[in-house]
């Protein structure tokens, strides 16, 4: 235990020094006493609007409880007078503002030579510092009522940073602003200058037509299926059991998920806009909601080339790639195979995506049919796993970005002489070349501990512009 | 390429010569896992033949032969278990190599060390014994090694610590 008059700082940093561990996201909570409330030089506020984000709460949590259990409602709303309904209302509105009020007047943020802290809470104190150096991806989004208020959130997304730790809301020019500082900073542009290096210039290298992308979601499988259950599935269940509650409460899932698959993604991925900047890959999307993601070079941890089956006669892909600490996956959501690639290109510098080799042909003892699926390819620079036979999938991952390489092997595939390679990534993903054989295996576990080694070293630093 | 020497262990992979040097578990942990075994197996056997021999009658006291064949099929099987796991410290990577019908081997450079971790429960402290976990920035990694003597276990926490720093890097 620390002695009460001991700043809570000190003992974070004890305990951060033990170990290796470099989470970019540094949390404390504690007092509002110590290093952590130090007034820092030039801290701001969010915007003013952010209260009534807020406001919102106690009204979401009534809605979704009448929502949740309809009858009782009804019994409550009938017993209330006016009076009791005018007295809630009077205590509640101002309660909620107060809270909204109050937690917008605590959370401060500002902006040092290396690090953007957030001070928030209101009871709990909790501030948190993310290094600029350690960011891998920052995103930019407006959901439509903000659009309307022109009003934007801004998050940085570092390893261990979570929900919290994004600013919203900021002003829209304001927050382009921010961006932009917090990219100089963090590629290396000295702090004194760093607010006015301004906007690095962007150039666009693909856009996804409207109709491109809707005939994509047509030919996808995924849109069928669920549709298709959304519509079988109660028809049933109304033959077999008469009861309107029981279809209604399985039919509104599905059909959620149905609209969600397909409308949803059509809403998300519309107007998808790729450029590049010095500042790393941009990413525009959104019909309703806007989103705008900045993923600065060197920090595509895994890069996945997916072709569902109706796709490949038009000769589309679908690219996603990983970003450690980032939740967005989606490069391109549908591009034709060569613009994808040039994509590709640009995101790993001078990689292309070359055929990978089937495994030996014993592996079907193992895995009948689907074997032809699956594949195998080290570059100079990428490791390569593809699998999938009617939905085929190809995960490149640059040698630089490999944290640790497994070899498995089960009994039945030690009597065929095979063996499953795994490559795991920062982004906590895991590429698996699959049944491999044994003795290649074991070549292949070495020399790709070996490359992901001299990889890292020849890496470009985190700090892009320095 | 090797560090340490390759006759403490004696057991060098069939791989191409110049294999690493492995480094085999101390016999702690088996004799531990098997004391464990007889212990749980042991009270099982006795538990289940006064159970039913008193309640169903003696016939059926023959169910407490079913724990007695967990522990005698365990006992070997826990050997073997023990023998197949062994690590190695290469110059730039360490080397885990663990199973026998799942056998699994897994390499982790040094530099991707973010966090070394020495553990020992109450059980393990009383036979000795502490167990080194790495941790690297993806969950998936499983590098453990169990039942070390504690001071093999802290020499290579250091070691490890000290090489990942070195080589440390980033994502």
């Amino acid at each position: 235990m620390t002695p009460p008059g001991a700043p809570e700082g000190v003992r974070d940093d004890g305990v951060r020094d033990d170990g290796l561990r470099d989470r970019a996201a540094d949390v404390s909570r504690g007092m509002p006493d110590g290093r952590a409330a130090a007034p820092a030089p030039d801290e701001r506020r969010l915007h003013p609007v952010t209260p009534l984000r807020r406001a919102w709460a106690p009204v979401a949590v009534i809605a979704g409880w009448a929502v949740h259990d309809p009858d009782q409602a009804q019994r409550h709303l009938t017993r209330l007078t006016m009076t009791t309904l005018l007295v809630a209302l009077a205590v509640l509105i101002p309660a909620a503002a107060l809270y909204g009020f109050l937690s917008w007047w605590f959370t401060h943020f500002s902006v040092t030579g290396t690090e953007l802290r957030i001070r928030t809470g209101l009871v709990f104190r909790r501030t948190a510092h993310i290094r600029l150096e350690r960011l891998q991806a920052v995103d930019v989004t407006q959901p439509l009522l903000a659009r309307v208020a022109g009003v934007a959130k801004l998050k940085l997304d570092v390893v261990g940073a979570d929900k919290k730790d994004e600013l919203a809301y900021l002003g829209q020019d304001e927050a382009r602003a921010l961006r932009a500082e917090l990219l100089a900073r963090a590629a290396g542009f000295a702090p004194e200058t760093a607010h006015e290096v301004g906007e690095a210039p962007v150039r666009r290298l693909l856009h996804v037509p409207a109709g491109v992308l809707a005939v994509s979601l047509l030919l996808t499988g995924a849109t069928w299926g669920t549709l298709a259950a959304a519509l079988v599935v109660p028809t049933l269940l109304w033959f077999a059991t008469h009861s309107l509650w029981t279809v209604l409460a399985t039919a509104v899932p599905l059909i959620g998920a149905a609209g969600a698959g397909s409308v949803g993604r059509f809403v998300g991925e519309y107007d998808w806009t790729v450029g590049e900047s010095p500042d790393g890959l941009r990413i525009d999307h959104g019909l309703l909601d806007r989103a705008h993601e900045t993923v600065p070079p060197g920090r595509v941890q895994t890069v996945r080339v997916v072709e569902p089956l109706l796709w490949r006669r038009r000769g589309w892909v679908r690219v996603e790639l990983d970003v450690a600490g980032s939740a967005n996956s989606v490069l391109l959501p549908v591009a034709p195979r060569e613009v994808a690639e040039s994509v590709i290109a640009r995101v790993l510098p001078g990689v292309t995506v070359p055929g990978t080799v089937r495994p030996p042909r014993r592996a079907g003892w193992c895995l009948p049919l689907w074997w032809r699926g699956q594949g195998l390819a080290v570059t100079d620079s990428v490791f390569v796993a593809g699998h999938g036979l009617l939905r085929r999938s190809v995960a490149l991952v640059p040698h630089a970005k490999v944290q640790s390489v497994r070899l498995e092997q089960g009994p039945w595939m030690r009597r065929r002489g095979l063996a499953h390679v795994r490559v795991d990534t920062g982004a906590n993903k895991t590429v698996t070349a699959r049944l491999r054989d044994a003795s290649e295996a074991a070549e292949l576990l070495y020399a790709q501990a070996d490359r992901s080694d001299t990889g890292r070293r020849e890496a470009r630093p985190d700090r892009w512009m320095a | 390429m090797e560090t340490g020497t390759s006759e403490d262990s004696g057991r060098t992979t069939d791989r191409a010569a110049g294999g690493p040097a492995w480094i085999s578990l101390p016999p702690g942990l088996l004799r531990m896992r098997r004391l464990l075994l007889v212990v749980w197996m042991g009270l099982l056997t006795v538990a289940t033949g006064l159970l039913t021999g008193l309640l169903a009658g003696p016939g059926w006291a023959a169910f407490a032969l079913l724990p007695l064949a967990v522990l005698l099929w365990g006992w070997p099987m826990l050997g073997r278990n023990w023998r197949s796991w062994r690590y190695a410290e290469r110059s730039d990577d360490l080397l885990i190599s663990k199973g026998v019908l799942w056998h699994e081997e897994t390499v982790v450079p040094y530099g991707r060390m973010q966090l070394v971790e020495v553990t020992s429960g109450p059980v393990e402290r009383h036979f000795g014994l502490a167990s080194v976990q790495l941790h690297t920035a993806a969950a998936a990694t499983d590098a453990r090694i169990p039942g070390l003597d504690p001071a093999e276990a802290e020499r290579l926490r250091d070691r490890l610590t000290e090489l990942g720093e070195a080589r440390s890097a980033g994502l």
